[in-house]
């Protein structure tokens, strides 16, 4: 079991970094060294917290684009283009598919992150001349965006199971939006009377909630993240997109290949 | 034991948004396929041979009946490990090379890491590509090169049963050839072939028993040497004497005449009615010759028939 799953997350990793996915990372590069360049005009203390929510900030959305357009189609390009039929006619369980696939796509955004951590830390060090001992925080919050990118996986892999690439991409970005104000969707359903109120409750228990995997602003200004904030935010990821890949999992195992 | 068995194995669809509409693909189909036998699935196109194959696979769900595979369900991880499938027109991961591929099969069909690399090295060998294009990405690959690919995946894991759509397909004249060889070399290491075709003449040459299906419904199985002798054959006659042709049109018959040599092509129950015309018409006989039947004659008359929806002929 655990040698099919690695092989399918190893392949799927495979396509990922031949389809020049990593590609990204050049765009990624030029931005951190263009704001180095541009932040180094302004005023000490501020450019540090700039360069903070910048540089993250560009990790998170460069993640959550290559999570929601490689993840769409993990399942459906597979039916597509009917790679998947000599596949599932091996001793390989549907489910077994599923997680390979979901894994793949996480160790690329890890892996891509991770360049990207590389990439970032080089241009802060450039710029502010030294680290300081706050900056090991800003691990905390890229360890936030990584379970961010695992739910988003999730989240384009179970609609990919059942929805045409089009309609998974636009549903899976709406959620991360919806995700990332659910702050602001507590608020609306506290404030809320009737059943609007019963919507938006029923939505930030549905929803994920990515406002707290959001500590960007927070360690730019140097705060720490509380260790069980940590903890509840790990169990939280790992639970919710758990959850979700069960789910998609459940529904391929009943689809009828084209 | 059988190494295929199905029991009123059906597949209907649900077409259309608003208007549902339930269409047919695989009427009730029964048959056995014992083991070691080499069995072809003729039919034409949209005939409902992919659907079975897919069945078959575990790939669709039946909407009724069922089947068994070397005795088991095709759910059971094992099962599968037993058979190498090839899909019509295959489409595999193009970002990876033949080798890459066959190791990614292997792997999955549990083939201990020792064995892979010299299996894959035999099996590519075996499927003639040729060695220049073992590390190539398949994204460069030909139709025919990827269709031998196709079957070095289908077999990389020693199978025993070997399932393969339209394996021809694809290839040229010589690439048919070498897979006609290749099937009558896996059926004599003891697997058991089927394979779905519409080429007749390579089912001919290689089946042991075929089956024909017509719009999902099975319209005749059996051994190809019964099949081919149940279907009535024709006889060619030929005679000097343009005014005995009149005599032979008038029974109903279209005579050729060339010169004086007149030919004509009769049913074999109509031989003798003919030929009493010819004498009475004081004919010179030249030759009669009875016509081979082909395949192809028993597949076009099993199409032709109407269809029923009864129990097909079932010859064993």
């Amino acid at each position: 079991m655990t040698k099919r799953i690695a092989a399918i997350t190893f392949n799927t990793f495979r396509e990922a970094v031949r389809d020049r996915v990593l590609y990204n990372l050049i765009v990624f590069a030029f931005l951190m060294i263009g704001s180095s360049l541009l932040l180094g005009q302004i005023t000490i203390g501020v450019q540090r917290q700039l360069l903070i929510n910048l540089g993250l900030t560009a990790i998170s959305l460069f993640g959550v684009l290559i999570a929601i357009f490689i993840g769409i189609g993990l399942v459906s390009k597979e039916i597509d283009k009917r790679t998947l039929y000599t596949v599932l006619t091996r001793p390989v369980q549907r489910w077994e598919f599923i997680l390979g696939k979901f894994f793949g796509l996480v160790v690329t955004l890890v892996v891509n992150a991770g360049l990207m951590t590389l990439g970032f830390f080089a241009a802060l060090l450039y710029l502010m001349r030294g680290l300081e001992h706050s900056d090991v925080y800003i691990l905390e919050a890229i360890y936030f965006i990584l379970l961010q990118f695992m739910i988003v996986t999730a989240i384009a892999l179970l609609l990919s199971a059942f929805s045409t690439p089009i309609e998974s991409a636009v549903l899976t970005f709406a959620i991360f939006v919806v995700g990332s104000f659910s702050e602001d969707l507590r608020g609306f359903a506290a404030a809320a009377q009737g059943v609007s109120h019963y919507i938006a409750v029923g939505m930030t228990y549905l929803v994920p909630n990515f406002s707290a995997l959001n500590v960007i602003s927070s360690v730019a200004h140097g705060n720490p993240v509380a260790g069980n904030v940590l903890l509840l935010n790990t169990a939280y990821g790992l639970l919710y997109a758990g959850a979700v890949v069960c789910g998609a999992s459940l529904i391929f195992q009943n689809r009828n290949l084209k | 034991m059988a190494a295929i068995e199905t029991f009123a194995l059906e597949k209907t669809y649900q077409v259309g948004f608003w208007r549902k509409k339930t269409k047919v693909a695989l009427r009730p189909l029964s048959f056995a396929i014992p083991e070691g036998e080499v069995f072809g699935y003729l039919g034409p196109n949209g005939a409902g041979k992919t659907t079975t194959l897919k069945l078959l696979m575990g790939l669709a769900a039946p909407t009724g009946g069922s089947c068994k595979i070397l005795g088991g369900k095709i759910g059971d991880p094992q099962v599968r490990a037993q058979i190498g499938f090839l899909p019509e027109q295959p489409y595999f991961y193009d970002h990876l090379t033949p080798r890459e591929l066959l190791d990614y099969f292997a792997t999955l069909s549990a083939l201990p890491a020792t064995k892979r690399s010299a299996q894959i090295e035999a099996v590519l060998k075996r499927v003639a590509l040729q060695e220049d294009a073992w590390n190539t990405q398949l994204r460069k690959f030909s139709k025919g090169m990827l269709q031998r690919v196709g079957l070095a995946q289908a077999i990389i894991h020693d199978p025993k049963l070997v399932i393969l759509d339209e394996p021809m397909s694809g290839l040229d004249p010589m690439g048919r050839r070498e897979v006609r060889d290749l099937i009558e070399e896996l059926n004599h290491e003891g697997k058991t072939i089927l394979f779905s075709t519409h080429i007749l003449s390579d089912a001919e040459a290689l089946c042991d028993r075929v089956a024909v299906l017509n719009r999902g419904e099975l319209r005749g199985v059996g051994v190809v040497a019964d099949l081919i002798g149940s279907v009535k054959g024709n006889t060619e006659i030929m005679w000097q004497g343009a005014a005995a042709a009149h005599a032979v049109e008038a029974l109903g018959f279209k005579p050729h005449v060339v010169g004086e040599t007149v030919r004509t092509v009769v049913p074999e129950q109509d031989v003798d009615r003919v030929m009493d015309t010819l004498r009475n018409q004081h004919a010179r006989l030249i030759a009669v010759t009875p016509m081979r039947t082909t395949l192809e004659d028993y597949f076009l008359a099993r199409l032709a028939s109407p269809a029923t929806g009864a129990a097909p002929e079932v010859a064993k």
